[in-house]
């Protein structure tokens, strides 16, 4: 560990400057992926199928091709079968081919001169379909009769004798569980379900492509990973990947909802086969049906605890769906649900079911939230049954710096026994409570992700600096990449201008997901600094006559590293970039690397509930959210990131699920329904940012973006039970849900 | 059906359009006049991400048809700020974080300036009020609320 972290003083990190983009999102000016167009354009639309599982006998485009204005249709047929499992999973989603495999899921498309025209082509194309038997439960899905969705696509690790739905089987952990429980005073052993939600961006999904008849394409989109939408999509339309430029909208909201591709490769197929650039807009019906959500899941818990608050053993068998297609979210949930405790006998289990619901994107902190959701409730209700102070109880049995994770590797420097004690000592956790009032608490864990990163960062000669990086700003990243090379070369902020480069400007750069950006192109970008300044101290001696190595970097100048290099007044980087074209020509620094190191995050949310006991709503009154960020580089974004977090996590804990009929169509596509939460709804969401430094940044940095959905689910959970007197083991904890559960 | 032919203002500018009978103000707006500023959120009136006002009033524009405006005046978030001078709560939004990916901004925006310029010193509540039918998914609203209240006091003190 590099103990002098903690000690380091900043002059910019740890500022609050305002955001490069602001003027932009607050004029409207900043373009998303809605608001691009293109000379000649054309409009995409796409067909979707009405029923939940259902093979496609045949698809007669004939009348739709004949109106005037319809300038291409496609289907699933105009795409090449590929080899790749994983990749032909993103294009059959994307387009079916033999079966519809869900309520919404697209089975043609049209490109027309006018919205209008498109409507109307795809009201015009015949498909018929032979409904086929569906499944859109978890546990009706691993009945070995359910029906099935897609055959022979379970992995080796999958035990012999279960339903062919079953794709993905995992296990974790270590030491002996029957003594572990032996030792307990008390076990508890409960079964709880979660449904699947959706990341819920307030943009729909956008694409304008435009494919010429030599092969280029150009591809503007809103998503969260432009050098990964060009590999699909190249793939897909086999392409080289140098043929296809791809270029990131400012995008309006991702969660993890847009890593991946929905209708790039539609809106690419569209182009080529008409000539024209061809933009395709989702409708948010359109969102809710064929795009993200998480998982739903099912899951048999079993904790076993001394009386003086000790855990001695835990066991997790987790169920998960990630919709049609094989998903291994569920080893992530395996992998996250103990992670907070330092345990001497822990398991867990993990199994993906494929159901008739759209395929899975990645939701924050994608399988966390409802692993960790179930082991919480019962670690709150053997503190209720034992009489033990839930906080305390988790600072006994906390993991730290040295223990063996339950999912294998040995933590270093983490920061939960810090936010746990923040929270007992922050006035929120002894504040009185009124009747039908509850206090709940919840750990919340992300790993966090570092990842394949590239960054360039050139000296203008004004003394200005650009920095190109390759990540979608989500939540203000630019910001907190200007903050960092301002440190690093010790120069003014307000001096940097930080972009986000197309595909064919930049080396690939992985996904922004994993709360990785600000962790991983921050280093990435403090490495390409230093080797901006490694140039700029060589042209420095170089003016001086001495040796580059006589020379060193300080506050923004290069000066002579000692007495014995020469007495010589400082040159500024403003200096040295003015005399480039006479010292060797323009200067920059750039750093590539597949980033290791990324710190785990821990998190601990401490909210306060009124269930009214007439209807069973409850309100969310006070809430508070404790979490280490490493280093907070631009605390409002870190302070941002929380806040959001929790209030998604308010929102599946209390109002959000997808509703399937017995038809197996989705009930409530649309914000009406579907309720995420809105303003009145909610409280002030305190934060109190801990820095435990990550000894894998140079700054101490770790990723703060996931971690905060975690903890509400249980933390709300806990609170309704205390405000209730009642368990509930089922989310969203709906006025009726909580009102059956109150009449027992 | 035939296209219709519209003459109103917008931002104080004279504009006319053509658009089908039965076209959204948004899409007007967003595809034959090049005012991206609001969003389609939803295209149901449920996210508030297409705010603009129709003679002071605070619509979705996605609700209002491009034919129903005809002589009216419609302010959009593109006629916020004042030439090259930010309006309070446009800067208040910058200074105080209270926006991530940005979509909903426009909107909220749009509607806050609807209220203070009903109600010169809200509470809150009635902010969040005002609000619930504004969707964010980015902040849970916490920074949005302080910054109307930032920008409040300062055009009260104006």
């Amino acid at each position: 560990m590099d103990t002098g972290q903690s000690k380091r003083e900043f002059r910019y990190v740890g500022t609050r400057p305002n955001r490069p983009d602001g003027v932009d999102k607050v004029t409207g000016r900043a373009q998303y992926g809605a608001d691009m167009t293109a000379p000649g354009m054309l409009t995409g639309a796409i067909l979707r199928s009405p029923h939940a599982h259902a093979r496609i006998i045949s698809i007669d485009t004939t009348a739709a091709e004949a109106i005037a204005g319809v300038r291409a249709v496609i289907t699933g047929k105009d795409f090449v079968r590929l080899d790749d499992e994983f990749t032909r999973d993103v294009q059959e989603n994307c387009m079916a081919r033999e079966a519809a495999l869900y309520d919404g899921h697209a089975v043609a498309a049209v490109a027309a001169t006018t919205p209008v025209i498109a409507k109307a082509a795809l009201a015009a194309i015949k498909v018929e379909y032979e409904t086929l038997p569906h499944v859109t439960d978890v546990d009706a899905a691993m009945k070995i009769d359910a029906p099935v969705v897609l055959a022979g696509r379970a992995l080796e690790t999958v035990p012999a004798g279960m339903s062919q739905n079953v794709t993905n089987a995992c296990e974790f952990g270590h030491g002996d569980l029957d003594a572990g429980f032996a030792k307990a005073d008390l076990v508890i052993e409960r079964s709880f379900k979660t449904a699947a939600t959706h990341q819920g961006y307030i943009e729909p999904h956008a694409c304008l492509a435009s494919v010429t008849t030599d092969g280029k394409a150009d591809l503007w989109c809103c998503t969260q990973g432009q050098f990964f939408v060009r590999t699909l999509c190249s793939d897909i339309m086999g392409m080289e990947a140098s043929q296809l430029r791809v270029t990131a909208s400012e995008i309006g909201g991702g969660f993890g909802g847009k890593t991946t591709v929905f209708i790039e490769p539609v809106a690419l197929a569209l182009s080529r086969k008409s000539g024209r650039p061809v933009k395709i807009v989702m409708t948010r019906d359109e969102v809710f049906r064929a795009t993200g959500p998480t998982v739903s899941s099912s899951m048999d818990i079993r904790i076993g605890m001394t009386k003086d608050g000790r855990i001695t053993a835990g066991e997790a068998t987790l169920r998960y769906s990630g919709g049609a297609y094989p998903c291994g979210t569920v080893e992530m949930g395996a992998q996250a649900a103990f992670a907070a405790y330092d345990l001497e006998a822990v398991r867990t289990y993990g199994l993906n079911a494929l159901t008739n619901r759209p395929k899975e994107a990645a939701y924050r902190a994608p399988g966390a939230p409802q692993a960790i959701y179930a082991v919480e409730s019962i670690v709150d209700e053997l503190c209720q049954k034992l009489s033990l102070d839930p906080l305390a109880v988790r600072l006994q049995n906390a993991a730290k710096k040295g223990t063996l994770s339950s999912y294998g590797p040995t933590f270093n420097d983490i920061g939960l026994v810090a936010t746990l004690e923040a929270a007992t000592n922050h006035p929120h956790y002894n504040a009185p409570l009124g009747p039908n009032q509850g206090r709940g608490l919840s750990c919340g864990f992300w790993f966090n992700f570092g990842g394949n990163t590239c960054v360039s960062l050139n000296i203008n000669t004004d003394g200005t600096v650009g920095v190109t990086e390759g990540n979608p700003d989500i939540g203000g990243s630019r910001a907190s990449i200007s903050l960092m090379a301002a440190e690093e070369l010790g120069i003014p902020y307000e001096s940097i201008r930080t972009i986000i480069a197309d595909t064919n400007s930049l080396g690939y750069n992985d996904v922004t997901d994993g709360s990785r950006v600000t962790f991983s192109v921050g280093l990435a970008t403090i490495k390409a600094a230093r080797d901006a300044i490694g140039k700029m101290t060589s042209r420095a001696a170089q003016y001086w006559g001495i040796d580059a190595d006589a020379v060193k970097w300080v506050d923004g100048s290069a000066v002579p590293a000692g007495s014995n290099a020469g007495k010589f007044p400082p040159l500024t980087l403003a200096e040295i970039a003015a005399m480039s074209p006479q010292t060797g020509g323009p200067i920059a620094g750039h750093h590539e690397v597949n980033v290791d190191g990324a710190g785990v995050s821990f998190g601990v949310h401490l909210v306060d509930v009124e269930v009214d006991p007439e209807t069973g709503f409850t309100k969310v009154l006070r809430y508070t959210v404790f979490q280490d960020a490493g280093k907070a580089v631009q605390p409002d974004y870190v302070e941002g990131q929380m806040q959001g977090g929790a209030v998604q996590g308010i929102g599946w804990a209390l109002n959000e699920e997808y509703i399937y009929g017995e038809d197996g169509r989705l009930q409530n596509p649309g914000f009406l329904d579907y309720r995420i939460p809105v303003s009145s709804d909610l409280p002030n969401i305190e934060t109190v940012i801990l820095e435990i430094p990550n000894p894998g940044h140079p700054y101490g940095v770790r990723g703060v973006g996931e971690t905060p959905i975690v903890p509400p689910l249980a933390a709300i959970a806990n609170a309704v039970s205390r405000a209730t007197g009642v368990r509930l083991t089922e989310l969203p904890m709906s006025p009726p849900r909580i009102l059956k559960a109150m009449k027992g | 059906m035939k296209s219709m032919h519209i003459s109103t203002t917008i931002n104080g500018d004279p504009v006319e359009f053509i658009c089908d009978p039965g076209e959204p103000l948004l899409d007007v707006l967003r595809n034959r006049l090049g005012l991206t500023g609001a969003k389609e959120g939803c295209g149901t009136g449920d996210c508030g991400a297409c705010s603009v006002t129709v003679n002071g009033r605070l619509v979705c524009s996605c609700l209002v048809l491009g034919a129903e405006v005809e002589g009216v005046e419609i302010s959009t978030i593109e006629g916020m700020a004042n030439d090259d001078q930010l309006h309070p709560l446009q800067r208040a939004f910058i200074d105080g974080a209270a926006f991530q990916c940005g979509v909903c901004t426009p909107g909220i925006l749009v509607a806050a300036k609807a209220l203070l310029e009903k109600n010169a010193s809200p509470s809150d509540e009635e902010v969040r009020f005002w609000l619930a039918g504004n969707l964010c998914r980015c902040t849970g609203y916490d920074k949005i609320i302080a910054a109307v209240q930032v920008a409040a006091a300062e055009m009260r003190g104006a």
